[in-house]
């Protein structure tokens, strides 16, 4: 039996691995099972939880999809923490806090560009999901060093197949082994002037009415300067060390505002971001001793 | 006798001009400018001075919440707080425990953050930004009551208003053993190696230790400290440590196994504990555990509390709940009729009991 009240209970849930699938060799997407917890309702796309590995630490990370009985977590082998992780197995069990923070807003039949920059496609891919559920148009744009690190590009491709003309998709590839060559924020930029995406098929009459940007924060910098530039909404993806996740620690707050970003974020508007002094400029370790860039 | 007199003829006569001139100005309702004036007659007095500092109102972020930037102590002030402190400042960075530190329930909170902190050469950027938008405390801790010396004589430097120690922190054991609070002989000895090493500063700097609840007798650590030179407290640090275990994984939840109880259960040791201390010392103290109203505050404050420590509120109302608190316990002055809150602190004691 549970008691009080759960809106204050932020003890970690305890689920296990359902799934787990290779994206490539040090990136792995996670699938739990929550559906024990399925009464505190799905997260919203953009939304984050605290993964407690036992007896290692705990990270934040983006979701990547969520139904409402599963979610999953792509998660790249880059720490201590990760390489705990990825020792484990389906079945195993794995503490779970949140979701935390906020969420990526549209409008139902809104013409949206997503931008992606490796890891981002992932959360990307949730936004895209619940965009096209109410019958957005989602220009997909991802951004890796090369073909091999396009993350999502088969789980993208088959929304396409399943909202045809309804989700146009865009690689951008330094090396050019796929999609075009260089950065994603160039073809940003050529949706924004209507020079490439769904517009192709001659849809008439409509712009991009918001893009949203999750990935390297230089690039999400570059994102939301073009958006401000064209006059367009904007949100983007921070990332910052943390600790509590609700906003009690300050160990996410950023200059010169002090916004709380795993409280006020972690998506958040991207013309605001631009204001924050620290933003694509420095972020701060877990001691909270600043680390320029 | 007159003279007075005359001066409340024409303030009321001010009022009422102001009043007029912005009711025709709005062009609202009677209702409006009522309001307006009521609200200007009702004014409860919210100021305090606590060591010889002034506080706008008794509200202050206790120390180890929102504290690791100056942004996010500046945010904290636009949000109504009386005053800040700061996360409590080692010489060089300290690492703290690996996640999970904290979590909370309805009733309790639980951390075991461990004390993480850059050391005293951010901590000299931190001061910078601030620009004293309020009262700053630098909360300071060391291992030892040598570096307790240093850290404060570095701090010190740095001007904050006041300087809190914390002797007091109930998760950090495993690493220094038994807090200094936790003994009258440690703790006065802390309190007297820190006034020492900063008695030569032009500037007098205010020193208040943060004291322990979880010993047998508050009061007797609390006289100590004072016959030590203590200049006031603040109390209390979280209780325990204590224990949370995850029932499926059969494991603690928190990293460090044990952690600080905090959170609206710990209230009634709070208050009792700076009643203890208020009784014996007659020193100010900063009332901290369980604050989550404006009840709560005006509470802490008949125990013997001149200011108010909150932190774990920011878990249950935000930061924004600092000044819901402050509204709060105007309302509560109103209704009851007090017009300067410094007519309660302590007031349980003056009537006798």
């Amino acid at each position: 039996m549970q008691s009080g009240n759960l809106k204050f209970d932020s003890r970690p849930k305890i689920l296990p691995i359902k799934k787990i699938v290779k994206e490539t060799e040090n990136i792995w997407t996670f699938i739990f099972d929550y559906s024990e917890f399925s009464h505190f309702g799905a997260s919203k796309p953009g939304q984050f939880v605290m993964l407690w590995i036992p007896g290692v630490d705990e990270k934040p990370f983006s979701i990547a999809y969520d139904d409402g009985n599963e979610f999953w977590l792509t998660i790249a082998k880059v720490g201590p923490a990760t390489v705990e992780l990825f020792k484990l197995k389906t079945g195993d069990l794995i503490g779970v806090r949140g979701p935390f923070g906020t969420h990526y807003e549209f409008v139902a039949g809104e013409h949206l560009a997503l931008l992606a920059g490796g890891y981002g496609a992932a959360p990307m891919y949730n936004v895209a999901c619940a965009a096209l559920a109410v019958g957005c148009k989602v220009e997909f744009i991802v951004g890796a060093r090369n073909k091999d690190l396009l993350l999502y590009e088969g789980r993208v491709k088959e929304l396409a197949k399943k909202y045809k003309g309804k989700i146009k998709y865009h690689a951008a590839t330094d090396d050019g082994s796929a999609g075009y060559k260089g950065y994603n924020t160039d073809v940003l930029a050529q949706v924004l002037k209507k020079k490439a995406g769904l517009w192709d098929g001659n849809v008439r009459g409509d712009k991009i009415d918001r893009v949203f940007a999750c990935g390297p924060e230089i690039m999400m910098k570059k994102a939301a300067e073009m958006a401000v530039k064209a006059k367009t909404k904007c949100q983007i993806s921070l990332e910052r060390y943390m600790k509590c996740g609700f906003g009690v620690c300050g160990q996410c707050c950023m200059d010169d505002s002090g916004i709380c970003v795993c409280k006020d974020g972690s998506v958040y508007d991207g013309a605001a971001a631009l204001k924050l002094r620290e933003f694509g400029r420095y972020h701060r370790d877990g001691v909270g001793r600043m680390v320029v860039r | 006798m007159l003279a007075p007199r005359l001066i409340c003829k024409f303030s009321i006569f001010w009022v009422l001009s102001k009043g007029v001139i912005l009711a025709v100005f709005c062009k609202k309702s009677n209702c409006c400018f009522l309001r307006i004036l009521l609200e200007f007659l009702r004014m409860v007095k919210m100021k305090v001075k606590f060591c010889g500092v002034e506080f706008k109102n008794p509200t202050v972020l206790a120390s180890g919440v929102l504290g690791v930037t100056a942004a996010s102590l500046k945010r904290v002030v636009e949000n109504g707080a009386g005053g800040v402190t700061t996360k409590s400042i080692w010489l060089k960075p300290h690492e703290g425990h690996k996640n999970p530190t904290m979590f909370g329930t309805e009733h309790y909170f639980m951390n075991a953050v461990g004390l993480s902190d850059a050391g005293i050469e951010k901590a000299k950027d931190l001061f910078a930004e601030y620009g004293r938008p309020a009262p700053l405390i630098a909360s300071i801790v060391a291992g030892k009551n040598y570096e307790f010396a240093k850290v404060a004589t570095e701090v010190a430097k740095m001007r904050p208003d006041i300087i809190e120690i914390n002797i007091s922190c109930p998760n950090v054991e495993d690493e220094f053993g038994t807090p200094f609070a936790c003994s009258a002989v440690s703790a006065a000895a802390v309190v007297k190696s820190v006034k020492d090493a900063i008695k030569d500063e032009k500037f007098k700097i205010p020193v208040i230790v943060k004291l322990s609840p979880n010993v047998p007798s508050i009061a007797s650590i609390a006289s100590a400290c004072a016959e030590a030179g203590a200049d006031g407290f603040c109390a209390i640090n979280t209780i325990g440590p204590g224990m949370a275990i995850d029932l499926k994984l059969r494991r603690p939840i928190l990293t460090n196994r044990v952690g600080g109880v905090s959170g609206p259960g710990i209230k009634p040791v709070a208050v009792k504990c700076v009643n203890d201390i208020w009784r014996i010392t007659r020193l100010p103290v900063i009332g901290t555990g369980g604050v989550m109203t404006g009840e709560d505050a005006i509470e802490m404050m008949m125990a013997g509390a001149t200011l108010v420590g909150i932190g774990t509120m920011v878990y249950y109302r935000g930061v924004e709940g600092f000044s819901a608190i402050v509204d709060e316990m105007k309302a509560w002055c109103e209704k009851n009729g007090v017009k300067d809150l410094n007519e309660i602190i302590g007031c349980v004691n003056k009537s006798g009991t």
